[in-house]
């Protein structure tokens, strides 16, 4: 047996903390709450307002316009078409919904963080056991805390799909960045670039296919966060499979699954597509 | 010529703590000693020297002899540990940042062994590079760099972009980003090292075909002594992170500083780098041809000095042709009086600007020493066999001594 003497009450202490920050910081949590919830809230009413044809067709327009290929977005549009038909049209645009801004928020927040990493070696040591325990710790575990300064709902599980998915945009800006050529970095300074220049005009545009990379894996862990985030209170293809479980209804969880699946692939397949493009841009441009 | 850059006491260390390794210089303790009693490494040592105004000046020296620390020292690439870069007698070690940036956007290129192109960028926007950190309007800056391309004959790829381009093309690309903002100095680190034989040569005609329209300062870095011999107007050899000669490259051929200069040159056919004017010798009979002069005075000089051949050169030295005594004799006999009765047939004059390998031939079939003449026909002196060949065996002096 350990000696419990050693025992070091980290727990309790965790516990005093969060009760300190709801405590005291409790609405300024909420203001923050608040407007992401509106951002998400429009955003979805959009999505399920548009009549179902139109959203087809935009997704088949945003695949061809990523891959000029007019069988990849036709497959797209079919995809779209197949969840529909499993019946959960609705529940898909929510689910996209939550998708949309949980990415967006990692990217703002994934890109910069990447780019502070490249400049800094010191910043990287820091953040690389922080990224590393973001993506192993349970979500489990910082969905409880999160529930208890947000509420229960989609506020905590955006946060939570945030903090699960933001590494990948993070780890992959900071790599695109530390793998320009630093000949090519010698030769802009030499010819007189400031790091803003640098920044601007060399490193970001050369990093691009890795950011596009990592924009591509985040995209993807945000939606196989859904279901664990459906056990919080967000709706969407999550909550469709949650009930399955809970009913042992096998067939409703597997249409649900199957609806995951098929939006996780139209989301890879643009994601993918304008990756490629950002790596040989001009390419792509004299074919077309 | 003005003096374009002088560089003074220029100390590079590489290392937390280049202090304690300056003292150590200072005390007159050596590079290696250095290393291993501090782990820092000396990169450029006590660099003095002067680049003139519109000259190639070659820097040469092993890989590792800290020559293209040195070219980045003068642009501050690389930040210098002590000593002075004077540019027109302006310090850049000392110059702020923003100073600095100026003088690389405006009076200082460079040019990379790698080409060091952008991927992501065509190749006009590669050559409008400089202009565009430079805050070049867009129109004027894509005019400029088209015309930079067309002075180093890419135009026609200005919307290629660089990985469709061949090396010797893609360096074309890098000197034309060079060109754009039209520079005083350019720095050429091992510009054309990354290129085969055949290309590297037509771009060193090209960069001197450049220099001739426009006489830049241009401090050109290679490890290669047959390029420093044709580009360079005069030549810095580094060892080891010291300069250890300075000079044209016949100086330091005919006067090389130590053993390291001289290893150089072992490999070097001498006979392409020296031109006939290099190894003239005067010491001949020659006889001015004018007014009372006629052959029996020639025939005199010849058998006074004790010598079978003569040199006949007109009033201003100008080279007019060679007599020799079984020539000057039968002329006599003949009844001729005029010198030119008795010149020696088929010996032309060669050009001071021949090179050795190309006066072998000549030398070799004419029975007298060959008279060189300078580009007015101004007599110089002549070559004979024995001048030559010694000359010619300078590299295998080398190798035995």
């Amino acid at each position: 047996m350990f000696p419990e003497q050693l025992n070091v009450p980290l727990g309790k202490w965790v516990n005093r903390f969060v009760d300190w920050l709801v405590v005291n910081y409790g609405d300024a949590f909420e203001a923050f709450a608040d407007s992401l919830l509106t951002i998400l809230v429009w955003l979805e009413q959009i999505l399920r307002g548009t009549p179902w044809w139109i959203v087809v067709i935009a997704v088949a327009i945003i695949g061809f316009h990523a891959s000029r290929n007019w069988k990849i977005a036709a497959g797209l549009a079919i995809a779209m078409v197949t969840i529909g038909s499993l019946g959960l049209w609705d529940k898909a645009m929510q689910t996209l919904a939550l998708m949309i801004v949980a990415t967006s928020l990692s990217v703002i927040i994934g890109v910069p963080v990447g780019i502070a990493m490249a400049m800094s070696n010191r910043l990287r040591a820091v953040m690389l056991p922080i990224l590393d325990t973001m993506q192993t710790m349970p979500s489990f575990v910082y969905l409880i805390p999160a529930l208890m300064l947000f509420g229960l709902g989609k506020v905590p599980a955006i946060l939570a799909t945030v903090i699960y998915a933001a590494p990948p945009v993070i780890r992959l800006t900071d790599l695109g960045i530390r793998l320009v050529d630093p000949e090519v970095l010698e030769a802009s300074r030499s010819f007189g670039a400031s790091r803003k220049q640098i920044l601007w005009k060399v490193q970001l545009p050369l990093a691009l296919p890795n950011i596009m990379a990592g924009i591509n894996q985040t995209t993807m862990m945000s939606i196989s966060m859904v279901v664990i985030a459906s056990m919080i209170g967000a709706r969407g293809l999550g909550e469709q499979v949650l009930m399955g479980i809970q009913r042992l209804d096998v067939g409703a969880g597997m249409e649900a699954g199957i609806a995951i699946v098929l939006l996780a692939v139209v989301f890879d397949r643009i994601g993918q597509a304008y990756g490629k493009r950002s790596h040989r841009s001009h390419k792509a441009e004299g074919k077309s | 010529m003005t003096d374009k850059i002088v560089v003074k006491d220029l100390y590079k260390v590489f290392g937390d703590r280049p202090d304690q390794a300056m003292q150590m210089i200072n005390d007159g303790i050596d590079k290696a000693e250095i290393f291993d009693k501090t782990g820092q490494t000396v990169g450029v040592c006590g660099a003095s020297f002067t680049v003139r105004q519109g000259e190639i000046f070659v820097v040469m020296g092993l890989s590792g002899s800290g020559k293209s620390t040195l070219v980045r020292l003068l642009n501050r690439l690389i930040e210098p540990t002590s000593g002075q870069v004077l540019y027109d007698g302006t310090d850049i070690a000392a110059m702020n940042d923003e100073e600095l940036r100026e003088l690389r956007r405006r009076d200082m290129s460079m040019v990379f062994q790698s080409f060091a192109l952008m991927p992501h960028m065509s190749v006009v926007e590669n050559a409008a590079f400089g202009l565009e950190l430079a805050g070049v309007a867009e129109n004027e800056r894509h005019e400029r760099a088209l015309n930079a391309l067309d002075q180093v004959g890419l135009k026609a790829q200005a919307n290629s972009y660089p990985d469709e381009l061949s090396g010797g093309m893609q360096q074309r690309v890098g000197l034309a980003r060079a060109l754009a903002n039209d520079p005083s100095v350019m720095l050429m680190d091992e510009a054309f090292s990354a290129l085969d034989p055949l290309i590297r040569t037509e771009m060193q005609d090209e960069l001197l075909t450049l220099q001739r329209e426009h006489k830049r300062t241009i401090i050109f870095i290679s490890h290669d002594l047959d390029e420093a011999m044709r580009i360079g107007d005069r030549i810095a050899i580094m060892e080891g992170g010291i300069v250890v000669q300075v000079g044209t490259p016949e100086e330091i051929l005919n006067n090389p500083a130590n053993d390291y200069v001289k290893s150089f040159f072992r490999g070097v056919d001498v006979s392409t780098i020296l031109t006939a004017k290099d190894i003239v010798v005067k010491r001949q009979v020659t006889v001015i041809e004018r007014e009372g002069v006629g052959l029996k005075t020639a025939l005199n000089r010849l058998r006074n000095e004790d010598r079978e051949y003569g040199y006949i050169v007109g009033d201003k030295l100008d080279f007019h042709g060679i007599i020799s005594v079984d020539s000057v004799d039968q002329a006599i006999k003949s009844g001729a009086d005029k010198l030119s009765a008795a010149f020696l047939p088929d010996i032309e004059a060669v050009s001071h600007d021949t090179q050795l390998s190309d006066l072998i031939g000549t030398v070799a079939h004419t029975p007298c020493g060959v008279p060189v003449v300078n580009e007015n026909g101004k007599y110089l002196g002549v070559i004979n066999r024995a001048n030559l060949l010694a000359t010619l065996d300078r590299e295998g002096d080398g190798a035995n001594g």
